[in-house]
């Protein structure tokens, strides 16, 4: 019961939030907006008893890329954006993909449904006990075999992004 | 009682939302917000999954995600401050030259 109040609060929260952030006209004020819905989601996860990727998701998305994304707001020009038009004319393009992959999903919960076996939607969730040491749990992973050579890699991504960053961003090339 | 198909709703409202706004906004900044928003719609289902299957696989490759994205915004907000500077704008719709 408890669970399926948090669950509507934080998805209704983060679907208003993420509506408001594409059809505000301000970025700073969407910029706002992609915060709360990021922070909706990391309730998700800490609902979902994920709380090593609720710290994680609150830390990096929100301490860090929303941080970065309201410096360059603030290095480029708003006022002129501001009364310049926000939409582009491919709004008939937006509805048609939307309706396709709506669609899409639908058909595939509808194919899924229709078996009479037990399947992957009305199984029941395995016992929160066995995510229990999340943190401790998420590490033994990262650092186990199939895990281990994506984790470096990571690194090496992490690195050449940001030389690539302060490359574009330097005055004279 | 909550299904897995709930978490897949949400998930899929808030990809369809960052779509339209990839496709339909014109200032630049806000399209990599958008994609961001659709990194994040990804996770709620990788994370759901993990919580359906009382395995932790999904969570390690959402960290994964999480860092692609963080990447991602640090190369594109880059790319960004590089294109106002020489062009005087955000705007998508203007950026239709490879050099100039």
């Amino acid at each position: 019961m408890l669970d399926s109040i948090f669950f509507y609060f934080f998805a209704g929260l983060a679907v208003v939030s993420a509506i408001l952030m594409v059809t505000r006209r301000n970025a700073v004020h969407s910029a706002i907006f992609l915060v709360t819905a990021l922070l909706a989601t990391a309730g998700i996860f800490l609902q979902l008893h994920a709380e090593f990727l609720f710290i994680v998701q609150v830390i990096l998305y929100v301490g860090g890329i929303m941080v970065l994304f309201v410096f360059v707001i603030m290095l480029v020009n708003l006022d002129v954006a501001v009364r310049q038009m926000r939409f582009n004319r491919m709004w008939v393009v937006g509805l048609l993909l939307t309706l396709a992959l709506g669609a899409q999903v639908y058909m595939v919960y509808r194919y899924v449904r229709m078996g009479d076996a037990p399947s992957l939607f009305n199984m029941a969730p395995a016992p929160a006990a066995q995510l229990e040491p999340n943190t401790q749990l998420i590490g033994q992973a990262l650092f186990s075999d199939p895990y281990v050579l994506p984790f470096e890699l990571a690194s090496i991504l992490l690195l050449v992004s940001m030389i690539g960053a302060v490359v574009m961003a330097k005055r004279k090339v | 009682m909550l299904s897995i198909s709930h978490y897949l709703v949400l998930s899929l409202a808030l990809f369809t939302i960052g779509v339209i706004g990839v496709v339909t906004r014109r200032n630049v900044i806000i399209i990599l917000m958008s994609i961001e928003l659709i990194l994040n719609a990804v996770n709620i289902n990788l994370v759901a999954f993990s919580r359906l299957m009382g395995s932790v696989n999904g969570q390690v490759f959402a960290i994964f995600v999480i860092t692609d994205a963080a990447a991602e915004a640090a190369v594109g907000l880059g790319i960004i401050i590089a294109f106002f500077r020489n062009r005087e704008t955000v705007l998508e719709d203007e950026m239709d030259l490879l050099k100039w």
